[in-house]
């Protein structure tokens, strides 16, 4: 019993009228938790009742308070019938559960109900009194800290990365349930909601379990979601990554700024293990990572690794000998034994993080994926979680050992997902194959770190981009080259990950969204039949996918993707699939060759002309898109930095998208059994059709960037005016005869229309930046699809977003000299990038200055002992700048004043609504989260049975999702919280019958609630030592 | 392909100024979209006319949802369904509840009933106000009539708390209130000269001087009626023009001030019993309803136009009614001096607004 509840209903406002005689209603509320319930008295004739009822008091045991949600019930009392529900409340008091949350629940929350929507509100106070020390209880995990942010939460440490968690709950579904025939349409939504909410409650207590038994005290990257299987059950799974947390203090939280989530510098103590060469069996060829299996259980499952295809066109290194590494090899190796053994004592070395400290991964491999299908009514026990735990270890099993093919020993940005259609499931993950730093792993004082940075043989700006596996025996053949920062090691041409760009990166240009999207048609089946054709369907499928991303992403002047999510759904008779991602130019990689079409009927002279008609409009694309994401790589760096690289080898770089090209075609039929990426062999109509489209991708208009990461690479000066948003159409494919042509290009134009009307929407905003765009696809009927859109418009400062590029900390220096014009000279020697041609010594006497105020130790400026490296720092240091630059520039914009003001309106004026802001992103441009309420997970039905009457299938739509946004807030603004970040919505599954004039629909929504301040108003507060050491603290004193 | 389901939805509410404009003046989706293919946005914005439909249809559909609660704006400021930043609430308030004059003046007056709204078809005729929003702007009309018709205290402030209109806005609601509440008559020929702006000054003066808030703030009848002792009382201000004596003391005192200043004087003195009676029995009469409604109509017909026809100015008539109101002071054996000032006031001011061509 070591717990007491206490819920205090205050009052409500805005009711319905219940009683159409009196136009009034007689109101009073049923408070149930557990099995226990409480009633307020009768309230009567009012739709402002006050009820201000004693405090509710439900002593529960902390087991139940994890999985049980509050249920606040609104009625309204009919003395002669039974008295008519007029909606209800769910609360998670999940968030009262650990100490550093919220402490009290209290405000407004919408009475919903799932046939008429929001009915009015309620006022509720809910307070919590734990009695004992919470960990004594292991039957719970009360305190362990869920966060949906995929980086270390922006107030916290990470001490401790345990590493993955998972678990999974199943359950019958109330809606196939036998009762289900003769209760209402509500009572059976109710008993839905009520049950996932149970479940989620469940799981989460589970997954705390497992945490506590790691001895963490939080999951970061928690991800759950739902899969309906229908008549088999209801699932609900969740990863997450298991970390021991340490809050920071004020002045040391100050130091990460707004845009790098995480700056924290994290450890992870493994253990050594003395078994270093298992990797060395990886295997040479792709169609090793390339599995096909058909499991015992008579289930199809078939896996296929996506890093097959994208790296195959990637080259890799090997880590073992020294040919890769020169003065870092040995050293390299060796650390990569430590951590690749601790990480190997892991069941799944994954991390469901998506941003990691500088510094804390070591080289990315590229992206992994495995997907299977399966069949849901072959489940032995559908009640029990065993044959799907099952399915999902197979498939991580699978991941485990493509990353372990790539040379690498732990799989980042990892993600799970399933997609069901009638009795058919497919259940895909994906991650990035990577090698994590061992001295993060084991000892790791901030110190540490950053001498292992300097130490290390490979920069911090392009260490990533190196390759893990070894050259001489690469998993698949690729292209080679020596990074083109460091000169020491090699990279592939091309990077795929599905992690954010590491704020260490070092980019050329700006960033942009790249989507594949392709339909392939399929028979209707039944069964294994089915199973088996899509099984059959799949590998086509990656490979083109990937082999779209892979052409414009050449299109578009670039050479490495972030954020890659592919997504395949299943419907009746076909399989869509689409992949997001973001393309950026690393400077580390190789310039892009362009791409080439050749044509199959040589002698024809105007099929030669149409040909080299196409070629020149894709080579004027290619130019286009350089200068509109800015893309110029420096050419020159070489003669600055003293070219290490003797010239030859340049030039056959240069000459390499064509001599290459040839030769490589045969090596990659052995695992495509197509063409290479580089050259567009057009042999026949389809293929023409595969070029034109690649063309009809529109740029996105001026003033607009678009990006599926949390940064968008190349801006940096964001102003704190956001807009999330969800956006949802259903089309019809109405062709009689469909060809994968025409599916093709009706998806085609289905998005690039969706993102046209997102760009004319939100053409106020201007200069703008949609981060974080996420799209999903749904296939709910025959000839329906479905796509859902959840991203952010962020508002950056276009005068700043000028010179940041080149050099983000002139601006700093501008704004703390604007009175003082002399000052203005030194500033603008800053801006020599290493690019351009400054002359040595005042890049010094910059360098020092710089990194004088960003924080590095002048020992251990010290040891840079060649003026390479020293540049290398600078250009570090300029980066780390600049985010700071950003902050202060922030808080003086007039924008953010300006905004400032305006919030502060309401106070002033009767409004009661406090604003609460939604984000896809982990952070706050211009804001600095302060603290953590807790998770936020909530799931709504809502049905009609008027659908006409309520606008049609949009109006409906419209509404609930309006709803479902009104609710997040409440519960947010409840919490205490003024924003929620790293919001997602899970599921949108939308249902409709039009000839019964009724639909449903499911929304499945997650974030974390946050009480963030503005960096302006953090100016006022006591001074914070690191922001008094630059600069910039000046530039604040002055505007404030 | 074809979209049958297409919502976008913000966590901040958009509000299109230019699309809120034309769901105000009534305009289907497919004539809202045409218009904004005339505007240019197309070109501007480089678009496609899928994309401005789309875009539309989702602003009326937020509209819509509105709608319900622009009926009570203070609602609009509680509620939680959709987040509007505050200077946009005040936006979205202020635009719904701004009316064409020419619409309020075709309306001024008349019972706010279905019988006038049935009317509507020809006054949006006659104004050239899409029916729809002539619909809308009645029910506003209506609305805020029955919102405010039993409260107390200032009409304007009611209105203004009610409704969170600007000011300026909350008198000219006042202003029809009252209109509706006394049922003057404003459709006669002779009054057509006279704009709702007119209309509204003269109720803003009466209600000003003559309504009990003026007197008395905690007063008991709602503002919008004129107080019942009020009118009553001006039946002894008869006696300025039933007492011959009175009648021709008042007559040479006004004179003899505005001999020589101003230039219709031997208009005024011949004219001048004439005037008074006008003037003096337009209150009298305010008791009964039925004499209520021709208020206006007599202060044109034998004030207005009487002087119009004689070539007064502005500026003479203004004198004139300037010691036309002082000069009883002065009369022996007349008690009503603050009352006839307090009944002055209002007429001199309905009198100035109204005296334009």
């Amino acid at each position: 019993m070591p717990g007491k509840l206490k819920v205090k209903i205050v009052a409500g406002r805005h009711l319905p009228v219940m009683d159409r005689a009196s136009d009034l209603t007689d109101a009073f509320v049923e408070v149930k938790f557990g099995n226990t319930t409480f009633k307020t008295d009768v309230y009567p004739k009012s739709l402002n009742p006050q009820w201000n009822s004693e405090w509710f008091k439900f002593e529960v045991d902390d087991e139940e308070l994890q999985d049980e949600p509050l249920q606040i019930t609104v009625l309204d009392h009919d003395t002669y019938s039974a008295n008519d529900a007029i909606g209800k409340v769910y609360i998670d008091i999940d968030p009262l559960l650990y100490s550093e949350a919220a402490t009290v629940i209290s405000g407004w929350f919408p009475i919903y109900d799932t046939i008429h929507g929001i009915r009015g509100e309620i006022n509720v106070v809910v307070k919590v009194d734990l009695f004992n020390d919470l960990n004594r209880f292991r039957q719970s995990s009360c305190g362990v800290k869920f966060f949906c942010t995929t980086s270390i939460p922006k107030c916290y440490r990470a001490v401790v990365i345990h590493g993955f968690v998972e678990e999974l709950v199943v359950n019958e579904d109330p809606e196939y349930q036998w009762i289900d025939r003769i209760r209402t349409p509500r009572a059976s939504n109710e008993a839905r909601q009520r049950l996932i909410s149970l479940m989620s409650g469940e799981l989460q207590r589970k997954i705390g379990l497992k945490v506590l038994e790691m001895r963490g005290n939080a999951v970061v990257g928690y991800l759950q979601c739902f899969d309906l299987e229908g008549e088999s059950g209801l699932v609900v799974r969740a990863i997450g990554t298991a970390c021991t947390l340490d809050k920071l203090s004020n002045t040391s939280a100050f130091l990460p700024a707004c845009n790098s989530p995480s700056k924290e510098m994290k450890e992870i103590p493994f253990n050594e293990d003395p078994n270093p060469n298992t990797y060395s069996s990886g295997p040479s060829t792709p169609l090793k990572n390339q599995t096909y299996s058909f499991s015992p259980s008579k289930s199809y499952s078939r896996q296929s690794s996506s890093s097959d295809t994208d790296l195959s066109l990637t080259p890799k290194t090997g880590m073992g000998s020294g040919s890769a590494g020169k003065e870092g090899g040995p050293f390299k190796t060796l650390l990569r034994q430590q951590t690749q053994s601790a990480l190997e004592q892991r069941e799944f070395p994954f991390f469901t993080l998506t941003t990691f400290p500088p510094g804390f991964l070591v080289h990315v491999g590229g992206v992994v994926s495995a997907r299977s299908v399966k069949l849901l009514d072959r489940i032995h026990n559908p009640d029990e979680p065993e044959t799907r735990d099952a399915w999902w270890a197979e498939i991580r099993q699978e991941i485990k050992s493509h990353a372990k093919a790539l040379g690498c020993h732990a799989v980042v940005g990892y993600s799970e997902s399933t997609s069901i259609c009638e009795e058919v499931c497919i259940l895909s993950a994906s991650g990035t194959a990577a090698v994590l730093n061992p001295r993060f792993l084991q000892d790791g004082t901030m110190e540490g770190c950053l001498e292992q940075r300097i130490e290390e043989a490979s920069p911090p700006g392009c260490g990533f981009c190196h390759i893990p596996y070894d050259e001489l025996n690469m998993p698949f053949p690729a292209h080679l080259t020596y990074c083109y920062n460091c000169r020491k090691q090699k990279v592939p041409d091309v990077l795929f990950t599905t992690i954010d760009l590491p704020v260490e990166a070092i980019v050329v240009g700006k960033g942009c969204l790249i989507q594949a999207r392709l339909c392939r048609l399929k028979k209707k089946a039944q069964a294994e039949a089915n199973a088996t054709s899509i099984s059959n369907l799949l590998p086509f499928m990656e490979y083109e996918v990937h082999t779209q991303l892979m052409n414009k992403l050449k299109l578009r002047g670039m050479n490495a993707l972030f954020g890659l999510r592919i997504q395949i759904t299943v419907g009746e008779n076909m399989l869509m699939g689409l992949a997001s991602a973001t393309g950026v130019y690393l400077a580390a990689l190789p310039t892009p060759g362009g791409i080439q079409i050749a044509g199959k009927t040589p002698n024809d002279g105007t099929y030669e002309q149409h040909i080299s008609h196409m070629q020149k409009k894709i080579n004027d694309t290619i130019a286009k898109n350089k200068e509109l994401y800015e893309i110029n790589p420096p050419e020159l760096p070489e003669e600055i930095i003293g070219s290490p690289i003797p010239e030859p080898r340049q030039r056959s770089r240069l000459l390499r998208s064509q001599s290459e090209s040839s030769d490589e075609v045969t090596e990659l039929d052995l695992s495509h059994g197509k063409k290479d990426a580089f050259v567009l062999e057009i042999d026949d109509t389809d293929a023409m059709e595969d070029v034109h489209s690649l063309l009809t991708d529109v740029p996105p208009p001026s003033g607009f960037y678009s990006c599926n990461t949390e940064i968008m690479p190349g801006i940096n000066n964001w102003t704190p005016e956001i807009q999330m948003f969800t956006a949802v159409r259903v089309s019809r494919l109405s062709n009689i005869n469909p060809t994968n042509q025409t599916l093709n290009k009706n998806f085609n134009d289905l998005c690039e229309n969706l993102l046209k009307s997102l760009y004319f929407k939100l053409r106020s905003m201007v200069p703008c930046c949609l981060c974080h765009v996420n799209f999903t696809v749904a296939l709910p009927e025959d000839e329906l699809v479905q796509i859902a859109v959840t991203a952010v418009a962020i508002t950056y400062d276009k005068n700043q977003a000028l010179q940041a590029n080149k050099a983000p900390t002139e601006k700093s220096q501008q704004r703390a000299s604007t009175d003082n014009e002399e000052q203005l000279q030194f500033p603008l020697e800053l801006c020599s990038d290493p690019l351009s041609s400054q002359p040595f010594s005042p890049a010094k006497e910059v360098l020092e200055g710089a990194s004088s105020h960003t924080g590095i130790p002048a020992a251990q400026r010290d040891r840079c002992n060649s003026w390479i490296e020293l540049i290398k720092l600078k250009a570090q240091t300029i980066r780390r700048g600049s985010i700071k630059t950003t902050t202060s520039l922030e808080k003086a914009s007039p924008l953010a004043e300006g905004y400032l003001r305006h919030r502060s309106v309401p106070s002033g004026t009767n409004s009661t609504v406090s604003v609460v802001k939604m984000t896809p992103l982990s952070f706050l441009p211009g804001a600095k989260i302060t603290k953590y309420l807790g998770i936020i997970n909530m799931f709504f039905i809502r049905e009609t049975t008027s659908l006409r009457e309520e606008g049609g299938v949009s109006g409906f739509l419209h509404a609930f999702i309006a709803e479902v946004f009104a609710m997040v807030r409440a519960h947010v603004a409840a919490l205490g919280g003024n924003a929620v970040v790293s919001y997602i919505m899970k599921q949108c599954v939308f249902m409709e019958n039009p000839n019964k004039n009724q639909a449903q629909c499911l929304i499945n929504v997650s974030g974390d609630a946050v009480v963030f301040v503005r960096e302006s108003e953090l100016e006022v507060l006591p001074p914070q030592p690191a922001a008094a050491a630059q600069p910039t603290g000046a530039a604040g004193d002055v505007t404030t | 392909m074809s979209s049958d389901l297409d919502v976008f939805v913000g966590n901040t509410t958009l509000i299109d100024e230019e699309v809120y404009r034309l769901w105000l003046d009534g305009h289907s989706v497919a004539e809202a979209v045409a218009r904004r293919l005339r505007g240019g946005l197309l070109e501007r914005e480089a678009t496609s006319v899928a994309v401005l439909q789309s875009d539309t249809r989702d602003h009326y559909r937020t509209f819509q949802m509105l709608e319900r609660l622009l009926h009570a704006p203070p609602r609009l400021l509680q509620q939680l369904l959709f987040q509007i930043p505050p200077e946009r609430q005040a936006l979205l308030v202020q635009r719904y509840y701004a009316f064409d004059e020419a619409l309020a003046r075709e309306l001024l007056g008349k019972k706010l009933s279905k019988g006038t709204k049935k009317e509507l078809d020809e006054v949006s005729a006659r104004t050239g106000v899409g029916i729809r929003s002539c619909r809308r702007q009645f029910d506003n009309f209506k609305r805020v009539f029955k919102a405010v018709e039993e409260l107390r205290g200032p009409l304007a402030e009611n209105i203004q708390q009610l409704f969170l209109l600007p000011p300026s806005l909350a008198r000219d609601y006042a202003a029809i209130v009252f209109f509706a509440n006394s049922r003057f008559e404003t459709g006669k020929r002779r009054l057509q000269f006279l704009s709702f702006g007119d209309f509204a000054a003269c109720a803003q003066s009466m209600m000003a001087h003559w309504s009990q808030g003026a007197l008395a703030p905690e007063a008991a009848e709602p503002d919008g009626d004129l107080p019942k002792s009020f009118l009553q009382d001006l039946k002894e201000l008869k006696v300025l023009v039933t007492d011959k004596d009175l009648l021709d003391q008042h007559k040479s005192l006004v004179c003899s001030a505005l001999r020589g200043k101003i230039s219709v004087y031997n208009e005024l003195e011949a004219n001048f019993k004439a005037l008074s009676r006008a003037l003096v029995n337009v209150g009298g009469k305010l008791t009964h309803a039925r004499d209520v409604r021709d208020f206006f109509v007599d202060l044109v017909e034998k004030v207005i136009e009487p002087c119009r026809s004689d070539k007064w100015s502005p500026g003479d008539l203004r004198l004139f009614l300037q010691h036309y109101t002082a000069a009883p002071r002065n009369l022996p054996g007349f008690r009503h001096q603050a009352l006839w000032e307090r009944y002055m006031a209002a007429i001199s001011a309905c009198l100035l607004r109204m005296f334009h061509d």
